[in-house]
């Protein structure tokens, strides 16, 4: 028996992260108490940087690594790359302390009971919870790993890695404690079982194929005849899994309530984050493993993403807490996504790379912004606490709107560019029916964003209304990147698209 | 088409036979109330009351699950290289190796923590 090789320069960005996740576990069992946040912040900010600096080095590379069970090729590197680009600007959200009295947007214990002795002492101690830092980095290296995964069960680890950690981040918030344990409960007990479902998917898929490797399977499509049953039951169960963690209809119903739940820092990066990484795993799996066998999934995700933009955007308009209005549009844009999905081809494949960059950078911009208009009880996420806000603070109102436009697809801000690369790759693969749905939600959903924005500018100031908190310096540099960022990729995005368009190459 | 078909008539019964149940045990069955059936079913233990002040539970237990959780873990992958571990040869070595000393993580968090005082 010969001994496997691994490829440890490309695997190096995900080595560097799961490394720093476990230094970030050992930090906690041996650093002291007072120095702990510091350290654990600049651990996590070193290894994500040094991990983006090995994903850039790596540009270009097409590899199958660690024995045929992960890929590195474009759209592995992309992704990695973006998620890590918004998992820096997130832990500055994360560690972010000058917006709570004495603390972060965290409970200084997870364990401690809400309204308990045991949590007013350790709020009074000005404890802080610093295990975040760890769990956001094993869910960052789950993030990355998922869409290089190349093997079913790689797959479903990567999935686990990064949903475990976010199942505990989401019940961690500092304010409206219960609601928050409530989202986490909801999250892990839903997350938990749409994870079985996509194993119990894999289970078929593997009894068909007698493969996990995604390339095997590709080929038994065409070698195994009249075993289509198992194959299909294996797709569709392995679909919802997948649909579960983009939020797509039927399979949203976390999602507000979720959103709304965890604390807002942890919202932006899992809003961001995770869509970015199951896209990226299931673009993989549907079209490289299951590529031969389009025309049989091509009707299921049709009818997926004509009900998950339809919800998505006509269930938004009814909403009125920010959180809950932004989680029914991230909705809307994973069908967006989807249209281009159905069209499996390289085309499709750099659309949906572009389309979910700009989505995640503005997704991260416009939850940040939310973590800023305070009252007393906390974050106002009520709508109606927003009224006037243009006229209070008109730099904070203005961004939130750019954002809000960058969603609605107007043009010159990057979710323009993107909306019309997923349709034109729509068209391009025969699915204008799609299209005209997705344009029709865009219009619905273009109402609610614009409501706000007149909500925020046209209207009188509430009585008593919200105060707009000053951040750090780090926060408003991660704010401002984001906005700058949503402008520059709708006003020249042919350098990002360029690059989409090489990276969309699948290795087999 | 005729390949779903089997798969839509299971869906077809599945629905009627879950929603049949339903339907037919509230029509046909027999409504005598009292204190045993209207408690909640404890697999036939008594129901213990909810503890004063907001349902906390001692947390040991779930302490030594977790921990029997993390040693689980690690027998299932020692077993398997514990078998043919002359065949796997330096590399199944070194990658034990490193499992092991990446799964004594958790428990030396754990003990630090203070999660093995058993107070």
């Amino acid at each position: 028996m010969t001994a496997p090789t691994l490829e440890y320069a490309e695997l190096a960005p995900l080595i560097t992260v799961f490394g720093a996740a476990v230094i970030g576990v050992l930090i906690e069992a041996f650093v002291p108490r007072r120095a702990r946040h510091t350290v654990q912040v600049v651990l996590a900010l070193l290894a994500l940087v040094a991990s983006l600096v090995q994903v850039i080095a790596l540009a270009g590379t097409e590899v199958v690594a660690a024995v045929g069970a992960v890929v590195i090729d474009g759209p592995a590197l992309f992704l990695q790359g973006t998620i890590l680009v918004l998992s820096i600007i997130s832990i500055a959200f994360f560690a972010e302390r000058k917006l709570e009295a004495g603390g972060d947007a965290f409970a200084p214990a997870a364990s401690s009971l809400p309204g308990s002795d045991e949590e007013r002492v350790l709020v009074r101690e000005r404890r802080l919870q610093t295990e975040i830092y760890p769990l956001m980095l094993f869910a960052v290296a789950g993030m990355m790993l998922f869409p290089a995964a190349n093997d079913l069960l790689i797959m479903f680890i990567a999935l686990e890695v990064l949903s475990l950690p976010l199942y505990l981040m989401c019940g961690m918030a500092r304010r409206r404690r219960l609601l928050s344990h409530e989202a986490a409960l909801k999250y892990f007990l839903l997350g938990a079982f749409s994870s079985a479902v996509f194993l119990f998917g894999s289970a078929f898929v593997y009894g068909f194929a007698g493969s996990l490797r995604f390339s095997e399977i590709s080929t038994a499509l065409t070698t195994e005849i009249g075993k289509e049953g198992l194959l299909l039951s294996g797709v569709g169960l392995m679909a919802v899994g997948l649909l579960f963690k983009v939020g797509a209809v039927p399979f949203h119903a976390w999602t507000p309530d979720v959103y709304q739940g965890a604390p807002t820092p942890v919202t932006a990066f899992m809003a961001a984050c995770t869509k970015l990484a199951a896209f990226g795993a299931m673009v993989r799996l549907f079209y490289v493993a299951f590529g031969g066998v389009r025309s049989d999934w091509q009707p299921m995700l049709w009818a997926v993403a004509i009900a998950t933009m339809v919800v998505g955007a006509v269930v938004a308009l009814t909403q009125t807490d920010i959180k809950r209005m932004l989680a029914y549009s991230s909705i809307a844009h994973a069908g967006f996504v989807l249209t281009a999905l159905v069209a499996a081809d390289q085309t499709a494949t750099a659309a949906i790379l572009f389309y979910l960059a700009t989505y995640g950078i503005a997704t991260l911009g416009a939850f940040a912004v939310v973590t800023l208009v305070r009252d007393s009880g906390g974050e106002a996420t009520h709508l109606s606490k927003w009224a006037g806000l243009g006229k209070r603070s008109p730099i904070v109102a203005g961004t939130f709107a750019l954002f809000l436009l960058a969603f609605a697809g107007i043009p010159m801000t990057s979710g323009f560019v993107g909306k019309l690369s997923v349709f034109a790759a729509a068209i391009d693969g025969g699915a204008t029916p799609l299209v005209i749905v997705g344009v029709l939600a865009s219009a619905v959903a273009a109402f609610f964003y614009v409501r706000v924005i007149v909500l925020m500018f046209f209207s009188a100031p509430a009585e008593e209304g919200p105060t707009v908190a000053v951040p750090s310096v780090w926060t408003t540099v991660g704010i401002s990147l984001g906005a700058a960022a949503t402008l520059l990729l709708g006003l020249v995005p042919g350098p990002l698209l360029d690059l989409a368009q090489q990276a969309a190459v699948f290795v087999r | 088409m005729s390949l779903y078909a089997p798969v839509i008539g299971l869906i077809i019964i599945a629905a009627l036979f879950a929603v049949g149940s339903v339907v037919v045990s509230t029509v046909v069955g027999p409504k005598r109330y009292n204190r045993a059936r209207l408690d909640s079913y404890e697999c036939g233990v008594e129901p213990t009351p909810q503890p004063v002040g907001g349902g906390r539970f001692p947390i040991k237990y779930y302490l030594t699950a977790m921990t029997f959780i993390i040693f689980d873990i690690e027998i299932i992958f020692l077993y398997p290289w514990a078998v043919r571990f002359d065949q796997l040869g330096v590399f199944g070595f070194l990658a034990m190796v490193t499992f092991i000393v990446l799964i004594s993580v958790p428990f030396v968090y754990e003990w630090r923590r203070g999660g093995l005082d058993w107070d």
